[in-house]
């Protein structure tokens, strides 16, 4: 039956493929629907198991540094395309099988919604979960943020080997007090953390909304921390005892090549759970070091001579963190992108949430910074949301690859355009950015990387 | 001055969005404004002129639910009085006299509008535009409550494509003197300026300011309104 499922899978794929369609979905639908079996019986022959990567925002980056890091030494498959449904763990799994159902991997790390990841462990006891946050996202899909953190618990109770949880997210710490460790299959609870000077760089979901300081309640001590982030990198300690005091920690610091607190955050959370195999520290640190930034997170691409960054925003924490590259970065031309299609979320109220005067010029104030410009579906709205904010907007242009251009012609020669785009708006600006990376450099597509 | 009614507890779909709105439509008018944070344990301050309030996860439904009664005598002067009041989502539930939830629970509300409300197991989603008296008003409907207007209540619109109070009778809102209540978050006030222009004027008027509002160049925010009109549920 493996064999069966493997060649309807990768003859659907090769089908997309020579259609030049670069399908995640379909196959994997297929096959689920086919062969329900298949994927927990492939699955339990990994000698490692699977691990489960889930929350709100950094599950795609933080899915590609710890797969980086147990790729030193081990055979890692991953679904490291975005497509985070259980479909897309079945296309990432048929895909690296041989045609005769071999599943040629050690472990496999899975980055799913938090809706997905509790039907996938429903069929597929995963030996490893690794949550990151709960913030508010768009709303109107999976209900409430509470909603959110009792699917993550599910998703925490079905782990057999190990739990790694962020303590500084009150709704992930309170997994791990429900939870006890071991939990009721055994698996001990790890945990990850930022040092307190760096607390105030992630908000929570409390913070942004109330201003209340939440209580971290009685989550244990940190087996890996981001003790330190700046322009040299984050400095990440591991100890399996408490990271945050250990003298003899292993710390290194790590030039990530994905910007911003948040991925030195994300690479904390790889750590942690990574320690949990049997790996040396510096492996993990090597694998952290190897990581470029996932599709959109941050990436970059040389076009004329201007350096244009790509930024997917998704909800109220994931931009307000993004919009932190305009102070770092201090681009020329900053383009925002919001559609609203079913992936972007239909509701854009969200946008309401982000504080833009905090980092973008207001009226009134010096013209040093960057002009800004918005596109997409909701064009309109986003400006509308910029005037309220009293941030001037000097084009309101729907045709995304119209505004990315007229903002890199307006840019300096080496100047600095940085886009952030919601989901459906940074597929189509990325394929557009490729494009004119390799038309204006002849010797073929680049995607610089910082 | 505006009143923020629980800034901290009921702020989901961007409603903060509309005090926002008609704090800046005020100041770009020159006109003198202060917004004070009402939250639980405090009093509405008795020189209030606009009342805002948003909508809330459950949880943050139930942590309001006592000191929203301790409001109660307040709020029910305050709107015999004309104080203009815009409650989204959860808070117009709790302006109305009780909300059945699903599992039967009995949550009681102010009495300010004559409505009650019964939790449902669907949810009623989408873009919604409606017709009002001061133009059309554009906003996102989102909530599994479904809300029925009694005799003394009557609706803000009638609903054409979205759902409304409560997806069956076709009307949405509720509008009872200087008091409206709405499903529409968006914040609704965004796109919908000369909605938010009516309730500054209402407020004004009541306090005897016969100020005409200075017209404001709202292109931008009409022409996000119908794109979001024309955008699919």
């Amino acid at each position: 039956m493996a064999v069966l499922a493997v060649w309807v899978g990768k003859i659907v794929l090769m089908a997309l493929r020579l259609g030049g369609r670069s399908g995640n979905a379909l196959p994997g639908l297929i096959v689920e629907k086919l062969f329900p079996r298949y994927l927990p019986r492939a699955l339990a022959r990994l000698p490692h198991g699977v691990v489960v990567v889930s929350g709100t925002n950094g599950k795609t980056t933080t899915t590609k540094m710890l797969a980086a890091a147990l790729a030193q030494k081990f055979t890692v498959l991953t679904n490291d395309t975005g497509s985070n449904f259980v479909r897309g763990a079945i296309t990432a799994t048929v895909d690296a099988s041989s045609w005769t159902g071999r599943l040629r991997a050690d472990v496999a790390v899975f980055e799913l919604d938090e809706a997905h990841a509790v039907r996938f462990v429903e069929v597929v006891a995963p030996q490893r979960v690794l949550l990151l946050n709960v913030m508010r996202d768009q709303l109107d899909r999976f209900g409430e943020i509470d909603t959110t953190a009792r699917l993550l618990r599910t998703v925490a109770q079905a782990a057999t080997v190990a739990v790694a949880l962020n303590r500084d997210d009150p709704r992930i710490a309170a997994i791990g007090t429900d939870l006890g460790t071991p939990n009721r299959l055994g698996a001990e609870v790890v945990w990850f953390g930022v040092a307190p000077a760096l607390r105030g760089l992630f908000p929570t979901d409390e913070e942004l909304y109330s201003g209340a300081q939440p209580d971290p309640g009685s989550a244990g001590p940190v087996q890996a921390q981001l003790r330190d982030w700046g322009a040299g990198g984050a400095t990440i300690a591991l100890s399996p005892g408490d990271a945050a005091t250990d003298p003899d920690a292993s710390v290194d610091t790590i030039a990530l090549r994905a910007g911003g607190a948040h991925n030195a955050q994300n690479a904390a959370a790889a750590a942690a759970i990574a320690a949990t195999f049997d790996l040396a520290p510096d492996l993990i640190f090597a694998g952290l070091r190897a990581v470029e930034p996932a599709f959109g997170r941050g990436q970059s691409f040389t076009i004329d001579g201007r350096t244009v960054a790509l930024h997917l925003v998704k909800n109220p924490a994931g931009f307000r963190q993004s919009l932190r590259a305009v102070e770092g970065e201090a681009p020329d031309e900053v383009v925002i992108a919001i559609n609203d299609d079913y992936a972007d979320g239909r509701d854009v109220s969200w946008l309401w949430d982000v504080d833009f005067a905090a980092h973008l010029p207001g009226t009134g104030t010096d013209s040093s910074g960057p002009a800004v410009r918005t596109t997409g579906v909701r064009a309109a709205d986003m400006a509308v949301r910029l005037r309220y904010d009293d941030v001037p907007v000097a084009d309101i242009q729907p045709a995304l690859a119209l505004a990315v251009d007229a903002a890199i012609a307006a840019a300096p020669a080496a100047g600095r355009v940085l886009v952030f785009a919601t989901y459906t708006a940074m597929w189509s600006l990325h394929e557009h950015l490729v494009d004119a990376a390799a038309a204006s450099d002849g010797d073929g597509p680049k995607e610089a990387t910082r | 001055m505006l009143a923020h009614l629980y800034p901290h507890e009921m702020n989901i779909y961007g409603d903060t969005g509309n005090v926002l709105v008609l704090r800046r439509r005020l100041e770009w008018r020159g006109l003198a404004v202060e917004v004070v944070p009402v939250g639980v344990g405090t009093a509405i301050p008795p020189t209030t002129d606009i009342l805002l309030g948003g909508g809330g996860q459950d949880a943050a439904q139930g942590e309001i639910g006592a000191d929203v009664l301790t409001k109660g005598p307040d709020l029910r002067a305050m709107a015999a009085d004309g104080v203009v009041m815009l409650a989204i989502c959860g808070m117009y539930q709790l302006l109305g006299h009780e909300f059945l939830t699903h599992d039967g629970q009995r949550i009681p509300g102010v009495d300010v509008l004559d409505v009650v409300t019964r939790g449902s197991d669907t949810r009623l989603i989408g873009n919604h535009a409606v017709d009002t008296a001061w133009g059309q008003i554009v906003g996102y409907e989102n909530h599994s409550g479904l809300t029925e207007l009694g005799p003394a209540a009557s609706a803000l619109a009638a609903t054409s494509v979205g759902k409304g109070n409560n997806g069956i009778d076709r009307t949405e809102g509720c509008l009872t003197n200087n008091v409206i209540g709405t499903y529409l978050h968006g914040p609704v006030l965004a796109k919908s300026p000369a909605f938010a222009d009516e309730l500054i004027a209402r407020a004004l008027r009541r306090r005897g300011d016969e100020i005409d509002l200075e017209p404001l160049d709202d292109a931008v925010a009409l022409r996000a309104a119908v794109v979001a009109a024309g955008r699919p549920r």
